[in-house]
């Protein structure tokens, strides 16, 4: 599937805004980016929010990713 | 419906009704227990020693007068907080910012603390520590430390987001850009840019409570914290990292909260009392003063942002562009990104870049506020937004309506939205009798539209059901504005019985597994489905109990207004067995009735607003009045509109203050001018008109009511509600917040 | 440092407490005699959060000395209600969500409590200069003018039967 990013984690993608990842969850998702781009691991040890049809995921790994949907990394936020 | 979405509405019994809330006499009556209320035996009283300076050296703490003082049993200075962060350099950036490590960072930046019998004993102690500083150059202002030759707070930035990644330090620490499609095409599609640059000061979230806590942490590292804080598991955790202790051995309880808005989501002095009380061996409290208040702890970034909006003539936006500049203080933070992610979300743009720069200064670290950073970008778009309908010759409402994000859009940070309220609620105004009211001499009206994210998060709740029938339920989330009333409600409506049953504690650290901090606007939305959840592990309890009693699978067992029903007709000779009934035999049928649930309440929906206000400028001094103000905001579904309203109301007082009085001012040498509630003016009762509020029910559909959080939203609009207000009051663009007298004034004497 | 002894009446009740000369009232309160209702917001008198009334006069218990509290009565939000009742500024408050996190919540009701002795039916105006010592971060004031307007209402009603 493909994913995009956006902010500065476009950086550990060498400036890639999508990438094409596979995994049917947000932790699989996230674990074959790291692999394709090391970089990343930073960035996932801090924290990014995973936004899957337009909803924010922030800490969970198992949430199931849709055949087809659309997947944005995000830095992660901190709220008041 | 309206707003027709594609999730169905529910109907309920006791959701949206306006009780009372449970700690409504605890609070009335003088009992509810604060930060500062708390007290143990024996205790000493901790004060902190803070720099004078904006920036200096420290070359030597000299304390030895202090510690001969009588009743003086512990001081502590960086040097009693060895590295326990193992690398983690957020982690050291919190440690460094409670106590000064070789550097003094910020006037009010803590060198070091006291622990004495009493407070006369303390301050005549912190007198006599000496301090020898050498004065380094400091940098106050976001544009200023900007510059290549400004002095730099920290030699180890790099700033990341660039390419390639500079090898020099600066005070830029991170860049981070958003959008898409290419705007450079955008602009060439539009008849009219505008484009514009802005300001916004400082301000504090102007808690009432002072930071307070109690603390002891024996030698056997086992300690407790008695603390005002929206997060004490997270305040735990940190606590804990900082100190080199085990998570379990410390135990934190939140006492009532009086006020947080994002500045007690960070430890500041938690960890100095923890350490005082580690030397000392005995209890520590350490309350803040309202100075240290103000030159030590969270405030939000001030800001200098440009913004370049193109349109055709035709009332469609072709392309914007932003580039922002948040100060986060003496440390990185995060604003710039999260100015650059919110500032164009409120509309459907094919061509959109937003660039945000987190830039250091000397003063204090920033802390969220309340929609963090996201009031201070929705001032310079909101504005040029304005702008813009004015020299389409449309209306600004009708311009916005025309360009709003709606379901599908793709928002400006990114994805793509699922069902919105932007729309909705500029409609809402659009119609609302408030923009029919005529306006007289000097008046000006104003709108502005808010975005905000709102998060979910880890969450952990327990029910329990007592022998009378009776309901406790735990929660971890602290409540900041009402919550326990609304998660009465929701167990209520969930087990189907009355709201006065049930009764809400907020669990210590020991009691409950972890919960992240009341913040981005979660309380409700995140323990309320954890409440849900738990409510119906419960009711599970229960129809098996039911169903063991009768001697029938619990398949044959319904739950229905707090009473289970056998299904079916050769069950028709059994009936219902009361929640009561269930409680009161449960000692015989296996035991107390308990629901539990731990969950990452993920999915909260996104939130949005429109606010109208009225203001009236009087010419010879450029003093300003709000003279109606109107918020309309989606909650998704509220679960006790009294609070939603005053959460909407809270809010927009906060932007009230920020766009007219309130400001962080900096001498030339660095230092604070205005720590305390006379200088810095928070808006007074004198100061406000009624709120007007009108709530929209666009549901969430990641939540079984359809929650969305309400807390945040609400402070986005205001700056530049009141902005585009006094402009059209004035007759002049007002582009620098806050909007006070001598600043109109020199913008209408500027312009004439 | 030698104390001052000091006899005061608070919330009608007869006490006695010993005291620095250099301390407030706010502090002999809250720490000498436990009425942590009494509230520190800034100690230096520009919030109002420790609202007390000295001889029926409104005063900032952070600006009084204990020591000049001799002779005299005080009262605090501790007692504002009477026989197990409520105050009915103290239900209006609860029945109007008049306070969300509630730190401000003692001083407005001294404040309001002390507004409705001089004039029982004051206008928003009345009520909004008259509350404008007191801070409140939460509510923007608008929930707390209305549970004052009712209060008021139902006091004079209890006065006239």
């Amino acid at each position: 599937m493909e994913i995009r990013l956006s902010g500065i984690l476009c950086q550990a993608t060498g400036g890639a805004s999508t990438v094409e990842v596979s995994g049917a969850t947000i932790g699989e998702m996230l674990a074959s980016l790291a692999l394709k781009h090391p970089a990343i691991q930073d960035h996932l040890d801090d924290g990014v929010a995973v936004a899957i049809n337009g909803e924010i995921y922030r800490d969970r790994t198992d949430q199931v990713i849709p055949k087809g949907a659309e997947v944005f990394l995000l830095p992660r936020i901190e709220g008041g | 419906m309206p707003y027709e979405t594609d999730y169905t509405n529910q109907k309920f019994s006791v959701i949206g009704n306006r009780v009372n809330r449970p700690d409504g006499v605890d609070k009335v009556t003088g009992r509810a227990k604060y930060g500062a209320d708390a007290s143990a035996a024996g205790q000493l009283v901790g004060k902190i020693l803070r720099s004078p300076h904006a920036h200096a050296l420290i070359k030597k703490i000299d304390t030895s007068k202090a510690e001969k003082l009588p009743g003086v049993k512990a001081i502590v200075t960086g040097d009693d907080f060895p590295d326990f962060t193992g690398g983690n350099r957020s982690l050291m950036d919190t440690l460094e910012n409670c106590m000064a490590r070789g550097r003094a960072l910020y006037d009010g930046h803590a060198v070091a603390a006291v622990a004495a019998v009493d407070a006369q004993t303390a301050n005549q102690a912190l007198k006599l520590i000496k301090v020898t500083y050498k004065k380094l150059p400091h940098v106050t202002d976001v544009d200023e430390a900007m510059k290549p030759n400004a002095p730099i707070v920290h030699d180890w930035i790099r700033t990341a987001g660039v390419d390639p990644a500079p090898t020099t330090a600066s005070n830029i620490s991170q860049r981070n850009e958003f959008g898409h499609g290419d705007v450079e095409t955008g602009f060439a599609q539009a008849d009219i840019i505008i484009e514009k640059t802005f300001k916004t000061e400082q301000t504090h979230q102007g808690y009432i409570e002072p930071h307070a806590c109690l603390a002891t942490l024996g030698p056997d590292g086992v300690g407790e914290l008695w603390v005002t804080t929206q997060g004490h598991f997270t305040f735990r955790n940190m606590c804990a990292s900082l100190l080199g202790l085990d998570v379990a051995k410390l135990k934190v309880t939140s006492s009532e909260i009086g006020g947080g808005f994002g500045g007690k989501t960070h430890v500041w002095m938690e960890p100095v009392a923890l350490q005082l009380a580690r030397k000392s061996n005995r209890p520590v409290k350490l309350v803040m003063t309202r100075e240290e208040v103000f030159k030590a702890t969270g405030p939000t970034s001030s800001t200098s942002v440009d913004v370049k909006i193109g349109a055709k003539k035709n009332g469609r936006i072709t392309a914007a562009s932003a580039e922002l500049r948040y100060q986060s203080g003496a440390f990185p933070g995060m604003w710039g990104m999260l100015g650059a992610m919110t500032s164009f979300a409120c509309y459907d743009l094919k061509h959109v870049k937003s660039v945000g720069y987190d830039v250091l200064c000397n003063r204090p670290k920033v802390a969220a506020y309340r929609a963090p950073s996201a009031p201070m970008a929705a001032f310079g778009v909101e504005s040029v937004i304005d702008l813009l309908a004015a020299e389409l010759k449309m209306d600004p409402v009708e311009f916005r309506i025309k360009n709003a994000a709606k379901k599908g859009t793709q928002a400006s940070y990114g994805p793509v939205y699922g069902p919105i309220g932007i729309g909705p609620t500029l409609e809402a105004v659009k119609n609302h009798p408030h923009m029919k009211k005529r306006l007289g001499k000097n008046q000006g009206r104003g709108v502005a539209c808010g975005f905000w994210f709102n998060f979910g998060g880890q969450t952990c709740t327990d029910l329990n059901i007592g022998i009378d029938g009776s309901v406790n339920l735990t929660v971890g989330t602290v409540d900041v504005g009402g919550s326990r009333a609304s998660l009465a409600l929701i167990a209520a409506e969930e087990l189907g019985v009355d709201y006065d049953q049930v009764r809400v504690t907020i669990g210590d650290t020991s009691s409950l597994g972890h919960n992240d901090t009341t913040e981005g606007s979660r309380g409700t939305f995140s323990s309320g489905m954890a409440t849900i959840f738990a409510a119906r592990n419960a009711v599970d309890v229960m129809k098996q109990r039911a169903a063991d009693t009768w001697g029938i699978p619990v398949d044959q067992v319904v739950w229905e207004e707090g009473v289970a029903r056998a299904k079916g007709r050769q069950n028709s000779n059994l009936p219902p067995l009361s929640l009561k009934e269930i409680a009161a035999k449960s000692p015989r049928t296996g035991g107390p009735i308990a629901g539990h649930n731990e969950v990452v309440a993920d999915g909260a929906g996104v939130s949005f607003a429109s606010h109208i206000c009225d203001v009236e400028v009087d010419p010879e001094t450029g003093s300003t009045r709000v003279i109606r103000y109107t918020v309309v905001q989606d909650a998704g579904k509220a679960i006790h509109p009294d609070y939603v309203e005053g959460q909407f109301q809270g809010g927009a007082a906060q932007g009230i203050g920020w766009a007219l009085n309130e400001e962080y001012i900096y001498g030339d040498d660095g230092t604070l001018q205005n720590a305390g509630f006379l200088d810095y003016r928070i808006p007074v009762c004198s100061d406000l008109p009624f709120i007007d509020t009108e709530i929209l029910e666009i549901p969430n559909p990641n939540h079984p009511y359809g929650v969305r959080g309400v807390g945040e939203t609400s402070i986005v609009p205001p700056l530049a509600a009141i902005g585009n207000a006094v402009s059209n009051a004035v007759g002049v663009r007002m582009t620098h917040v806050p909007m006070s007298p001598p600043r109109i004034l020199k913008a209408i004497e500027d312009a004439q | 440092m030698s104390g001052v002894t000091v006899s005061a009446k608070v919330n009608g009740d007869a006490v006695q407490y010993v005291c620095p000369p250099s301390e407030s009232l706010m502090d002999v309160l809250r720490n000498r005699l436990n009425l942590t209702g009494v509230k520190e917001g800034c100690g230096t008198g520009d919030c109002g959060a420790c609202s007390v009334t000295l001889d029926d006069r409104l005063v900032c218990s952070c600006l009084v000395l204990g020591a000049e509290a001799e002779g005299r009565a005080i009262g605090t939000v501790e007692g504002l209600s009477q026989d197990g009742e409520l105050h009915p500024l103290q239900t209006a408050f609860i029945d109007h969500a008049a306070l969300q996190c509630g730190i401000c919540t003692p001083g407005f009701l001294v404040a309001a409590k002390s507004l409705l002795g001089r004039n029982p039916n004051p206008s928003e105006e009345e009520i909004r200069y008259a509350l404008a010592g007191n801070l409140c971060r939460c509510t923007g004031y608008d929930k707390i003018v209305r549970a004052v307007q009712s209060a008021a209402k139902v006091m004079r009603k209890q006065k006239r039967s």
